[in-house]
């Protein structure tokens, strides 16, 4: 299931309303590769995450998921790739009208899976990684903003997708469960192979998990390297954000 | 004034457009056999047997005012017995679909848009194309399936309990013969008159659901959004039926003439 899959953007532009959020994205993450994007508040990542499984529709450029391009493929037709790609959104979008463990096992349920005691077992062990087994009864709105993330992220690991695309997965979460979190995503990417992209403000979480890191600024990729480079980089917009956000993680 | 007129005109076409869209997404979905059977019943017995109470009290009053009005004019001129067949082809053919369209339009069209505009708004649709699941799939398919089937039932619902009262209020409080009253209303209202009610119901059951669940598909912008959706949606649905009803009863008398 998980041979790693990789991802290409070429040129990728976005205009929303009269905003021109991406203005020429480029960026390539190999497969079983962990890159993190960070960038400003608005700046267009989790609109660039959408790209990516084609929930938004480049206004030009290409997206290339294991070289095929998806940015002009119709709705059904992304079926496929969306199999093989997982997302976690910022908001954790559960589905409110389930509970925690509908919520969980929604993506073995549609992808035909109808023994009850094996999805039984694989939402109980999903919701064990995020720290949340026995929560199943639970409906979301019922749920802090912290859990709900993490409910979402159990749901977006519970398929085995080759890729994982994660829109700030510790946003919101106590340093212990952060911790828990960044684990888990190298955990997936070294045992595993899978490719992910994580969105974050969270430096702390950027020197744990990235292979390469990834500035978004003003709608372009402004510096892109390892963690390494990130450290020594003398680029002043770059120190500004290294420092600067750091300080607010506090 | 041409030019809002073209706006208008465009805005028009651009919108039944999309209505065709989702009308041939939702049929090729549920002939190429993506239902949901689950969901399905789930909504039947959300639009089917919950809206029952409400079709049951329309349909029931409207025939029971509808033979005292009757009963009040045509006892000046004697025609006592008339009371029966007139409520009863009104009510197959005009009241018992439309006010039940209405009723289901105030009741499903806005329960539909509210629930899938707030879908739309908080991302859960997003998360269902995220994991390959077709939004027309998972929720136009079963709402529609679950209203093709309802909405008849309902119609004859409504109908039966439109003649049922207009009995009781012709025969046991104004004295109606009760022998006249069904011997002619027999006579007079046949298969076409219930025929008749029934494709409305079922026309209008479409209407409904396509407008509903494209409203709530595209809702925008939060609370408000969602808002205005479900508003629109039962607007739309109610104006829509009013106008197609004209349609299908012309149209209808060519099929089945009186
Ligand atoms: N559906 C939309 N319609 C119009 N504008 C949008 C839409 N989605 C996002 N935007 C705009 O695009 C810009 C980028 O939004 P995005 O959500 O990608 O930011 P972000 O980088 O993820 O920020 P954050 O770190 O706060 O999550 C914002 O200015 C936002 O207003
Ligand atoms: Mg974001």
């Amino acid at each position: 299931m998980n041979t790693s899959i990789s991802i290409e953007v070429r040129g990728l532009h976005k205009t929303l309303g009269s905003q021109q959020v991406l203005r020429g994205v480029d960026l390539s993450v190999n497969p079983g590769e962990t890159m993190v994007i960070i960038g400003r508040s608005g700046g267009g990542k989790s609109v660039l995450l959408k790209h990516l499984i084609g929930l938004m529709r480049p206004t030009s450029g290409e997206i290339l998921i294991e070289g095929q391009n998806i940015a002009g493929l119709g709705e059904r037709q992304l079926g496929a790739i969306r199999k093989k790609v997982g997302i976690l959104f910022q908001n954790g979008a559960l589905f409110d009208s389930m509970n925690v463990g509908r919520n969980v096992a929604f993506p073995l349920l549609e992808s035909g899976a109808r023994n009850a005691g094996v999805i039984r077992k694989k939402v109980s062990e999903a919701l064990g990684v995020v720290d949340l087994d026995g929560q199943q009864e639970k409906m979301p709105v019922n749920l802090s903003g912290g859990m709900r993330k993490r409910v979402a992220l159990a749901r977006a690991i519970i398929s085995e997708p080759s890729c994982i695309l994660y829109d700030e997965p510790t946003a919101g979460l106590d340093p212990i469960v952060s911790d828990s979190i960044n684990r888990l995503i190298r955990r997936l990417q070294r045992r595993l192979g899978v490719t992910s992209i994580v969105v974050t403000h969270d430096m702390n979480s950027v020197f744990h998990i990235a292979d390469r890191v990834a500035y978004l600024l003003d709608g372009r990729i402004y510096f892109l390297g390892s963690v390494e480079d990130l450290r020594q980089s003398a680029d002043p917009r770059v120190r500004d954000f290294v420092e600067g956000r750091s300080g607010e993680a506090e | 004034m041409i030019r809002s007129t073209g706006r208008i005109f465009l805005t028009l076409c651009l919108y039944l457009g999309e209505l065709a869209f989702l009308f041939l997404e939702t049929t090729g979905a549920i002939l190429r056999g993506r239902i949901r059977w689950r969901l399905f019943w789930q909504q039947v017995n959300e639009i089917g047997s919950r809206s029952q109470m409400v079709v049951m009290v329309t349909g029931g009053f409207t025939g029971a005012v509808f033979a005292a009005q009757t009963f009040f004019q045509f006892h000046l001129l004697g025609m006592d017995s008339a009371v029966g067949p007139v409520v009863a082809i009104s009510m197959c053919r005009e009241l018992g679909p439309v006010l039940t369209g209405l009723m289901v339009a105030g009741r499903v069209g806005a329960a539909m848009s509210a629930e899938i505009g707030t879908m739309k708004v908080t991302e859960q649709i997003d998360a269902l194309r995220a994991l390959a699941v077709h939004p027309v799939d998972y929720l136009v398919v079963p709402r529609a399936m679950a209203i093709f089937v309802s909405m008849p039932l309902l119609v004859g619902e409504s109908i039966g309990f439109g003649i049922f009262t207009s009995y009781i209020v012709g025969v046991k409080l104004m004295g109606i013969q009760g022998t006249y009253f069904i011997s002619n209303m027999i006579q007079f209202a046949d298969l076409a008159d219930v025929s008749i009610g029934l494709i409305k119901g079922f026309v209008f059951g479409i209407l409904i659901v396509l407008i509903s669940c494209h409203q709530g598909l595209h809702a925008r912008e939060g609370a408000v959004g969602v808002g205005r959706a479900t508003t629109d949606a039962v607007v739309i649905c109610s104006l829509t039926i009013l106008v197609v009803n004209f349609v299908l009863t012309m149209g209808l008398n060519i099929i089945f003439p009186a």
